[in-house]
């Protein structure tokens, strides 16, 4: 009985943390777009109506940050000691790219001097692509191996530096800013919406090309991750990935032509996402820190698990519905006509 | 050397961002359930001068918030980039419970904040007020997980350790969370959280009695009234936290002996012990100089009898003291930050009976300056519970050195200083936004950030969001 909640629970676990960590990618991948498309939209009034289509939701999608951390804390404390010490500087570097975008977005609509107004304006922006390229950064060097012996991590501080963790940064980065233009495509209209849709375009396209390089770099870093994509009864189970892709591709395409489609292209690269991130399990699985921690090596003891998970099971799908609540509360059109009224 | 400078910053590090963070949860914890108070009694009254307080302050939350939920996601992963030896044999047991506290506390704050603030027209009356409670729900319930695995990290109960991996696993959830020093852990940072906003509106409300005084012009009626609620406040809880912290004391002196010795800088074991008022303790040299002390005093305060025995550090093997010369003056801080908000409590009870609450600069003058009052005592409070954990992670079992992640200093050394720069600057903007908040006065008809948002999206122009004055606007103001 033991046996087989040994084996479950964490199964079960990484199911929940992978769903966690996807709905954060999701929620704060398009406002950290937004944040990253302050490049291209240096208007103003624009820039204000693309904060205002989050500033209602913002701390709810961070929250799923710390949900990660805490239930990877809780639940894969191996991992979680292992992970954190390895990525140390691009952690921490993230972690403070959050704070110094996170308190622009009130900070930018209280200061008064223009000085202080492009300040905060700058660390939003900045804040946001610091803080995507690292979570590219932390996402390509755990999918590369971490160096770990006895549950301690016996790496250097630089072993993160690498030209496949620095292309993840570079691929996050223009992968959020595709979510934010198009979430912006859907939630704007006028001058703001056609600029998205313009912006998506090239987005888009540049977004392709680096989830082909990925998935062609993934499987040889190492042989195990090759094999899934080789052997016969895993090949089954990834073939319909690539071909999903060139799929939801193909869809984005053309509701970013169709001039009166605008939820499309949005859920066209949520789905994009999806199958990115599923891709990366599946050439991971079964471990938590590749290339030596499975889950189950990772886990904490059933009792922990079986603790959090019978909370879990009446708070998640709780916690979901009031979310979707607050985003039903928001939704429709924004617009310099139109308000919180 | 350099092993034991990297274990110093990775202390200094947690302790500077968590001494940073702990400010703001207090904040909204107090804020959240002013803000319930000031619109329930809106909603039940109908007297505006409620929803006009409840916006004004609305506007300090909404910074306050964020502040608080940036710096808390830094400390979600720091425990695992500073501590992670400990993580990962603390982590059974701490980690579900931070991962509940995220749960039931973080996604029911975060999830109701957006309809608290930029809701009131769009989801009607009721629904706001019952937003506005959620939040500050969520508020408490964060409190009670954090506090619970610290107490637990302070008074250890219903573990095994494992012989193998050395983790705590867990025996009996019941007997983690509601272990011996939680239950007065809780009420005593629970009050503190709501002194320290009581201290804040009643300095805010002070600075503008005091301007409206210097104009020679009577203070607007929302000043009054919050000035009033705040005294109330000072009055009533103070006196019950002072009560609050002496049972925490004894439930210290019970289960961490060598906590009550360090921070009483006593060195000898004894009976009627006297209670040290100012003193200098030496860790190298087993005392205490300088000392001016009260006799009897310390064995009445600790032990409530004259005859009482009170530890002594010297009873305690040298490697297991906490550094005593901090917590003396972190503790003594504390309680007399704690005293004096008593007597501007009492003083405020006979100036309200005289019928002079508002025409007593001096009053008001002290209550300006008592403002940051609250969070200081709260942060000597913490350095002291904190500092006097030590030299344990987990009180008794798990040594702070055993503790610490395989960082090398040169790492750490520029985080830290990262870290410096940033919250720096962060604090320094929001320092900034909430005293020019402060500075305006709360008046008939304020608005809050719901209205805001126009005059952000139109951008250059000034709109001028006042909605028809209501019936008691301008008025005389007589409460």
């Amino acid at each position: 009985m033991t046996e087989t909640a040994g084996f479950w629970l964490p199964v079960v676990w990484a199911l929940l943390a992978a769903t966690a960590i996807f709905l954060y990618v999701c929620l704060d991948g398009f406002d950290l777009g937004i944040g990253i498309l302050f490049l291209k939209e240096k208007d103003h009034d624009h820039r204000n109506l693309m904060v205002n289509t989050v500033a209602p939701v913002w701390d709810g999608n961070e929250t799923w940050m710390i949900f990660g951390g805490a239930a990877l804390y809780g639940v894969f404390p191996v991992a979680y000691g292992t992970i954190l010490p390895a990525l140390y500087l691009p952690i921490l570097f993230m972690l403070l790219a959050l704070i110094l975008r996170g308190v622009s977005f009130e900070f930018r609509f209280k200061s008064e001097s223009p000085m202080s107004q492009f300040f905060w304006d700058i660390s939003f922006c900045g804040g946001s692509i610091v803080a995507a390229f690292m979570q590219g950064i932390i996402l390509g060097t755990l999918v590369q191996g971490i160096k770990v012996e006895n549950n301690v991590f016996v790496g250097s501080s630089f072993d993160w530096f690498s030209p496949f963790s620095l292309f993840c940064g570079l691929a996050v980065v223009i992968g959020y800013a595709l979510l934010g233009a198009t979430w912006l495509l859907w939630r704007c209209e006028g001058e703001l919406h056609d600029t998205m849709r313009r912006i998506s375009f090239t987005l888009a396209g540049l977004m392709l090309v680096t989830i082909a390089l990925v998935s062609v770099w993934t499987p040889m870093l190492h042989a195990t991750y090759m094999q899934h994509w080789l052997d016969m009864p895993q090949l089954a189970l990834v073939a319909p990935v690539p071909v999903a892709v060139v799929v939801l591709a193909a869809t984005l395409f053309l509701g970013l032509r169709n001039p009166r489609s605008h939820l499309l292209p949005f859920i066209a690269t949520l789905g994009l996402f999806f199958l990115c991130f599923s891709g990366l399990g599946i050439n991971v699985w079964p471990y938590i820190v590749p290339p030596t921690i499975t889950i189950w090596q990772a886990s904490s003891p059933p009792e922990s698990q079986t603790f959090l998970l019978v909370g879990t099971m009446f708070l998640l799908p709780l916690i979901l519905s009031y979310t979707a609540y607050s985003y039903y509360v928001f939704r429709g059109k924004m617009s310099a006509e139109h308000h919180y009224h | 050397m350099f092993g034991l400078s990297a274990l110093f910053l990775a202390r200094f590090q947690f302790a500077f961002t968590v001494g940073f963070h702990i400010v703001f949860p207090a904040f909204s914890i107090g804020l959240a359930a002013y803000l319930a108070v000031l619109e329930g009694l809106w909603l039940k009254t109908g007297r505006s001068a409620y929803l006009d307080l409840f916006k004004y302050w609305l506007k300090v939350f909404s910074v306050v918030f964020g502040m608080g939920v940036v710096s808390g996601l830094v400390m979600s992963y720091e425990f695992g980039t500073n501590w992670s030896a400990f993580s990962q044999k603390a982590g059974p047991i701490l980690g579900p419970m931070l991962a509940y506290e995220v749960m039931t506390a973080f996604f029911l704050e975060a999830g109701f904040l957006g309809v608290m603030m930029f809701g009131l027209n769009r989801v009607g009356k009721g629904l706001h007020f019952a937003a506005t409670c959620m939040v500050s729900i969520g508020t408490l319930i964060s409190m009670s997980w954090i506090l619970s695995s610290n107490s637990w990290m302070q008074t250890p109960r219903g573990y095994r350790i494992d012989e193998a991996t050395g983790r705590f696993l867990p025996v009996d959830w019941w007997q983690i969370v509601f272990n011996p020093s939680f239950p007065y852990r809780i009420v005593h940072m629970g009050l503190a959280a709501f002194l320290c906003v009581a201290f804040i509106v009643a300095g805010v409300a002070g600075w503008h009695l005091l301007k409206a005084r210097r104009e020679g012009r009577q203070a607007s009626e929302q000043v009054r009234l919050m000035f009033s609620m705040a005294m109330w406040m000072a009055a009533i809880v103070s006196p019950i936290q002072v009560l609050a912290g002496d049972t925490q004391g004894l439930n210290t002196l019970e289960y961490q002996p060598a906590k009550i010795a360090a921070l009483e800088g006593d060195w000898e074991s004894e009976s009627r012990a006297p209670e040290i008022l100012f003193g200098i303790p030496d860790m190298e040299n087993e005392t205490t100089h300088y000392k001016i002390s009260i006799p009897y005093m310390g064995s009445l305060i600790l032990t409530h009898s004259l005859n009482g025995k009170v530890p002594g550090l010297k009873d305690f093997p040298k490697e297991d003291r906490a550094y005593s010369p901090l917590l003396f003056f972190s503790f003594r801080i504390m309680v007399a930050l704690g005293m004096l908000m008593v007597l501007v409590g009492l003083w405020s009870l006979y100036l309200r009976w005289k019928g002079k609450l508002y025409d007593t600069p001096l009053l008001h003058r002290i209550a300006l300056f008592m403002s940051p009052a609250g969070f200081l005592a709260l942060l000597c409070g913490w350095i002291t519970t904190e500092v006097g954990r030590q030299p344990f992670t987990v009180y008794g079992l798990l040594r702070t050195s055993d503790s610490v992640s395989p960082i090398a200093l040169p790492s750490i050394a520029t985080s830290m200083i990262a870290f410096i720069v940033v919250y720096f600057i962060v604090f320094m903007g929001g320092i900034t936004i909430l005293l020019r908040t402060f500075a305006e006065e709360p008046h008939p008809g304020e608005h809050g950030p719901a209205e805001d948002q126009p005059q952000r999206a139109a951008g250059t122009t000034q709109v001028s969001h006042q909605p028809p004055s209501s019936p008691t606007a301008g008025a005389g103001m007589a409460e």
